[in-house]
């Protein structure tokens, strides 16, 4: 059954339509590559029974006639999407035994749709990294290596999960988080197609909150087509997210035209920077190349202050972070450790419940937030990310769409960055400006490095325009014609 | 921008989090080392500019000051630690 594992989930979801295999099938392929590649530790929790169980009513739905979009379709969750029943952790160990008594919207939906769900798959804890070392679960592995090296990469983060699952085939596609580049990177290290939309179309109701006005649900998945297809599901207007809005929900495969001609791309000169990888700079410009040989128009653009936004972002998304997390205090869910009093429980239960990551980010929150340093810090943030959001506005008056790359290096070895949080930090260099301005971006797998490292690239549009962005990833997807498969002789 | 080791005890005292004497010196490194590279965004001219609080410009939906949902006191309790009769338990704070 493994060539069932390789198809993409539009030709998973016509074969199921038509009758080539059923839905018990396209389950229980997945699952024996679940078993296959446990090594890569790419879910947190399997789901096996449950899968079956669903694919089962699945079948019966599609005999029936009344096939959600999704029937059928085996996805790996990311484990921030709270599941009703179903152990949800966060990667931490401060959510130890947690059970939601609710489901999230977004996973809602998809179930809605008839998708099947695996697991619940691995992520640096609390979405906090780049690199899924912050797991309390312990890292997934990216399923590439480097030609000739067989030493074990991370597969970025914080999805690094889903991406891996998805890339190992552990799964048809996946969703993903991304509050700074936690979709794009790990896609763009995994060879992958990783999307994060707008702010507000998909509902944050039900996702472990990290930084509230950053973090947006996406797909993972294996083409564009599929990426299209799955946020179609997923996104949504819902009144329990009061940033969810209240528009309606294009048929985004239907902007998959093939068509760029007249379009205009704009590159931005400080995204090329002097350490970009030179297999990273060389894949942009193939880029450009691709897009100007599909009839797109190229305008060299200026984004000012892109350089302040890793800065502005290690003030928002923390100070953010060190609110949202005070919930965990050893009372109301997971861990408890014991203490004389109250205060002492607190201290305690969150000391030995956040990992050096997750309390770093608390620290830097808690200080930027602290009487006499809000408008230093805290304050002088919202403002920068007010020039940076500017920038793109005024960009976007002159082009249609942006072309980079989605991270300055392919995936790395374990270890490589974890004893410097600002060396960590730098892999969002090119993903952080469009979270803090709320625009929608794509990571498109398009090349390999001289290593043999898949490498992405980043498309950006203006805020609710993921048509226009689908539109041109489809183009740039066929250009590249990214077909290497990380598994040798598989594929 | 120079943490120093006082500052770092208060920064956990408010987060609430138990950190070791021993490890006070190294995190207030740590915590420098982050802070003095976001001091990068003081050279930017933001005198005129109006803060950004959220991810979108959109009004953020309302709605009628009712209650919508409830009575799952059990089932908001079931991931509790600790609880008794319908409430949360807690080490005692009153003596």
């Amino acid at each position: 059954m493994t060539e069932l594992t390789q198809l993409s989930l539009s030709d998973a979801r016509d074969g199921l339509t038509k009758g080539d295999f059923s839905a018990v099938e396209l389950t229980q392929a997945h699952i024996e590559a679940m078993d296959t590649h446990r090594d890569l530790n790419a879910y947190i929790t399997e789901l096996p029974e449950l899968a079956l169980e669903r694919a089962k009513e699945a079948d019966y739905n599609i005999g029936q006639g009344q096939a959600g979009a999704l029937e059928g379709l085996p996805l790996g969750i990311k484990d921030l999407f709270c599941t009703e029943g179903i152990l949800t952790t966060a990667a931490s160990h401060i959510l130890d035994g947690f059970t939601p008594p609710y489901e999230s919207t977004v996973t809602a939906n998809l179930k809605a749709a008839g998708a099947v769900t695996l697991g619940k798959t691995n992520l640096d804890e609390f979405a906090m990294g780049s690199s899924n070392e912050s797991s309390y679960y312990g890292a997934a592995v990216n399923p590439w290596k480097k030609t000739g090296d067989n030493s074990n990469l991370v597969p970025g983060g914080s999805s690094g999960g889903s991406a891996a699952a998805v890339a190992a085939r552990m799964c048809i596609a996946a969703t993903g988080t991304d509050t700074g580049g936690s979709i794009r990177q790990p896609a763009s290290f995994c060879g992958i197609v990783g999307m994060k939309p707008t702010y507000g179309r998909c509902s944050r109701w039900g996702i472990v909150a990290f930084s509230s006005s950053l973090d947006q649900a996406g797909p993972m998945t294996r083409t564009v087509r599929d990426s299209a297809l799955l946020l179609s599901a997923m996104a949504g207007h819902d009144p329990k997210d009061s940033t969810s809005a209240d528009l309606p929900v294009p048929d985004f495969e239907a902007s998959l035209t093939g068509d760029i001609k007249g379009l205009r791309i704009g590159i931005p000169s400080e995204y090329r920077l002097d350490e970009l990888n030179a297999d990273v700079k060389a894949l942009w410009d193939k880029g450009i190349t691709w897009l100007k040989d599909a009839g797109a128009e190229i305008i060299d653009i200026a984004l000012p202050h892109t350089k302040y936004a890793l800065p502005t972002y290690y003030i928002v998304a923390p100070a953010e972070a060190s609110s949202n997390l005070a919930r965990y205090d050893g009372v109301r869910f997971g861990l408890r450790v014991k203490g004389d009093s109250l205060d002492d429980m607190y201290v305690k239960t969150r000391a030995a419940g956040f990992g050096d990551e997750v309390k770093r980010r608390i620290f830097i929150g808690t200080y930027a937030l602290s009487a006499g340093y809000y408008d230093a810090y805290y304050l002088k943030a919202q403002k920068v990310r007010q020039l940076i959001y500017q920038d793109f506005v005024n960009v976007f008056k002159g082009v249609d769409a942006i072309l980079t790359p989605t991270a300055p290096t392919p995936a790395f070895p374990f270890g490589e960055n974890s004893n410097d949080p600002l060396a960590m930090y730098l892999n969002d260099v090119f993903t952080v400006p469009a979270s803090l301005a709320g625009l929608p971006g794509i990571s498109v797998p398009s090349g390999l490095s001289s290593e043999g490292l898949p490498l992405g690239l980043q498309l950006l549009t203006k805020r609710w325009d993921e048509e226009t962005l689908f539109r041109v990833a489809g183009v740039l997807e066929e250009a590249a014609d990214f077909t290497e498969h990380p598994f040798e002789g598989e594929g | 921008m120079s943490l120093d080791d006082a500052t770092v005890r208060k920064i956990a005292t408010l987060a609430r989090i138990d950190v070791a004497d021993a490890d006070l010196a190294p995190l207030a490194k740590e915590l420098s080392g982050i802070m003095n590279w976001i001091e990068q965004l003081q050279e930017v001219d933001t005198d005129a500019v109006e803060p950004m609080s959220g991810g979108t410009d959109m009004t953020l939906s309302w709605r009628k000051d009712a209650v919508s949902d409830g009575g799952h006191a059990d089932k908001v309790l079931t991931n509790a630690p600790e609880a008794h009769e319908g409430f949360f338990g807690v080490p005692k704070v009153v003596e």
